[in-house]
């Protein structure tokens, strides 16, 4: 393998709990968005625009839906002769095989698939974020600050600031402390677990963290702050753009609400920053004379005959005459019958809803349908 | 299952649709909001197992060139097979007839040790299933299948048909070249099916004896030699020949049993895929019986007609009755009434663009 410069470790085994029985089949990362896209489709796609073309993903919790989205890499350019992605799953090797028990264990346990690469940075990235960020800046902040790790942050709202990774940095944006979900945050900046590291460095601080029976073997707990503790050049690099962590139900409705706007903060169709994804082959959508279609976004397959309202339509949805749809995400392939109200909700892939039923309520809940059941949560 | 290669053959298309195909072939002519018309018989072949196709161009064929890149859309970036992009190799014979294309091709038909050869053209709009006519084919005994269709359109116009008569048995007696047809006419679809080694016989044998300058006047020469079976094609089909009827069979697009018979009752229909988002309605826009492509954003009014990817639609503008191709920008309180907007014309905001009976052409990248 020729050397690389940047190796990408894209972290994709996540469960998802929060999102209850949308991930029932499949992992956090491959959860439909934005009308067309996995969540994952963002980092790939960021991987891809910024000139990173090897990228590692690590699965773990239901990897086949991921591991047959993914393929070969090659709705995202990551088709390469030399790089490319691959499907990191955990494995059995001749002293036994574990499953991956914290973020670095992760990326420990493919040590051997970055050093094929000789690479001088490794960029660690998870599956779970709905942002556009271009590494190659971050790359470039990283070695001119000559730094060791450098973590990206976010401004978040006070309020919030306890739910996260905070970092404390000095005039410089050195990060002298972490503290992962504080009580009391001293700043407001969190992390956004996108890190860049020294390969040198990762490569030494994941293998003494395996010495240490106590670890976790999470990047937030154990890695970065051993590395304050010892001083390294540990810097913080300020984002500003849209970021969303769609953990839970609340924040994927709330995500794709935002692409309602009319003008969003994420731009899905800047031809300078495409978001690519597996193209499912659908002709275009057919909007009928008797349907009502605003403040939408819909994609190819999908054919309309009802009211849509504030809604997003993956490919392949049928709304029937007289329904109306609003304030809810219908996933691919729903077929939803005639005289149907659905309200504030989000519909699984494949659902089929028959004619007169009504779904959701607007007492202020989200209620997931999914696998024949309905859930509802607080908005 | 035996080996079968493809051939879509391109060297005998008319321009007849004006600005469409001033600069472009007549098989890279956008249609349905995201094709290109040779995507349905491309896609035809490749659903029926058919991994090795030759295109037959003649001239223009930059945009086809551009669209097909490597085949892979189409599954056909294999090492075995593949697709195969054929200019004319001899710069003196471009103007003769397609029979030269297949001679400076024959190496591609002996080399592909295929069995049978399905000839085929750019510009039906159709889904066809050739496994099946390769199964009537073998059933029949026949050495060579002609598919057609009954003429059910009364407006083809222009006397660049070839029509077929069959015996009780579905055999041809005739096939009569450059005619225009009459509803009820049996057209001969340029599809037809035979031995690879039959092909090149009829090829090497028409250059030889300088009888015949196309591939169909090869085969209507012929009928009394080879058993030529008749395929009827039951399906949809277009008999696209003029910008009048290019707009006719745009908008029976806009009929859902049309478009399920199309694209999901036999094969998908592939395409360049070009990653737009999903489109998005404002809350201003108004649409009705309309194909929408991905890309589009769309603050008026748009009924009766078909936007193809990447199109902004301003608050305000009203789009009547018209097709508006990929990247179009139409201004806020414009309107637009049957018309053609081809690629990239851009209407200023409250400019009016209409036409009372024939569709208008407005040519490629015009700014109104």
């Amino acid at each position: 393998m020729s050397k690389k410069r940047c190796v990408a470790m894209l972290l994709a085994g996540g469960q998802g709990t929060r999102l209850g029985k949308l991930t029932t089949r499949l992992a956090k990362p491959a959860v439909p968005f934005g009308g067309k896209y996995r969540i994952i489709d963002f980092t790939l796609s960021n991987c891809s625009n910024s000139g990173i073309d090897t990228v590692g993903v690590l699965t773990q919790y239901q990897p086949y839906i991921l591991n047959s989205y993914i393929g070969i890499g090659s709705s995202w350019d990551l088709d390469r002769k030399n790089g490319g992605v691959s499907v990191l799953p955990p494995y059995m090797g001749q002293k036994g095989g574990e499953w991956y028990r914290g973020t670095a264990n992760a990326i420990y346990q493919n040590m051997y698939y970055i050093k094929q690469y000789d690479p001088e940075y490794v960029l660690v990235i998870s599956g779970d974020h709905i942002y556009k960020m271009d590494y190659s800046e971050m790359l470039d902040y990283h070695e001119q600050r000559d730094a060791d790790a450098t973590i990206a942050v976010l401004e978040v709202p006070w309020n919030e600031a306890s739910r996260f990774g905070i970092m404390n940095t000095d005039d410089e944006d050195r990060i002298v402390e972490f503290q992962e979900k504080p009580a009391e945050p001293k700043t407001n900046l969190a992390s956004m677990g996108i890190y860049i590291f020294n390969w040198k460095a990762l490569e030494k601080y994941l293998t003494e963290d395996e010495q240490k029976p106590e670890s976790s073997n999470d990047f937030g707990k154990d890695i970065i702050p051993a590395m304050i503790e010892d001083e390294k050049n540990v810097f913080a690099y300020s984002f500003n753009g849209y970021w969303k962590d769609v953990g839970t139900l609340q924040s994927l409705w709330e995500a794709n609400m935002d692409l309602l706007d009319d003008d969003p903060a994420l731009i899905l169709n800047d031809p300078a920053w495409k978001i690519y994804s597996v193209n499912p082959n659908q002709p275009p959508q057919y909007i009928a004379p008797q349907a009502k279609v605003t403040r939408s976004l819909v994609n190819e397959g999908c054919v309309v005959y009802g009211d849509v309202y504030r809604s997003v339509l993956f490919y392949g949805v049928h709304v029937g005459l007289g329904s109306t749809i609003r304030n809810s995400i219908i996933m691919p392939n729903v077929k939803i019958g005639a005289n149907v109200t659905i309200e504030n909700a989000i519909v699984e892939s494949g659902t089929v809803v028959e004619d007169g039923m009504t779904l959701g309520s607007s007492d202020g809940s989200i209620s997931l349908i999914a696998d024949g059941e309905i859930v509802s949560v607080p908005k | 299952m035996k080996k079968v290669v493809g051939v879509i053959n391109l060297v005998d298309e008319k321009n007849t649709l004006s600005e469409l195909t001033n600069h472009r072939s007549f098989a890279s002519v956008p249609f349905a909001g995201r094709y290109r018309l040779i995507d349905f018989s491309l896609s035809n072949l490749t659903n029926a197992g058919v991994n090795t196709v030759a295109v037959f161009t003649r001239e223009k064929y930059r945009s086809l060139f551009d669209h097909l890149g490597s085949g892979r859309e189409w599954d056909l970036d294999r090492h075995q097979g593949g697709l195969f992009f054929q200019p004319p190799a001899d710069e003196e014979r471009r103007n003769s007839g397609d029979i030269q294309s297949f001679y400076e091709n024959l190496s591609f038909f002996k080399r592909s040790l295929s069995h049978y050869v399905v000839v085929t053209n750019g510009q039906l709009v159709w889904n066809v299933d050739f496994d099946q006519i390769i199964e009537e084919h073998e059933s029949e005994n026949a050495d060579i299948t002609v598919v057609y269709k009954p003429c059910d359109d009364p407006y083809t116009s222009g006397s660049h048909y070839n029509v077929l008569y069959t015996n009780d048995d579905e055999r041809v007696d005739r096939l009569n070249l450059g005619v225009e047809p009459l509803p009820g006419d049996n057209v001969f679809l340029n599809t037809f099916l035979m031995k690879s080694s039959l092909l090149i016989s009829l090829v090497e044998e028409s250059i030889e004896s300088g009888k015949y300058e196309s591939i169909n006047e090869a085969i209507a020469a012929n009928l009394d030699r080879y058993h030529v079976h008749a395929h009827h094609f039951g399906g949809y089909v277009t008999f696209i020949d003029s910008i009048e009827s290019y707009y006719r069979y745009s908008m029976e697009m806009l009929d859902p049993n049309v478009t399920q018979e199309l694209f999901y009752n036999t094969g998908p229909i592939y395409t360049k895929v070009k990653h737009e988002s999903p489109a998005k309605y404002l809350e201003s826009s108004s649409v009705s019986n309309s194909l929408i492509a991905n890309g589009c954003t769309i603050a008026g009014t748009v009924e009766n007609s078909i936007l193809f990817r990447g199109i902004r639609v301003g608050k305000g503008a009203v789009i009547k009755n018209s097709i508006i191709m990929q990247k179009c920008e139409i201004g806020e309180g414009a309107v637009i009434e049957n018309v053609i907007l081809d690629k990239d014309v851009s209407i200023s905001p409250n400019e009016r663009v209409t036409s009372d009976e024939l569709p208008r052409v407005i040519a490629k990248s015009t700014v109104i």
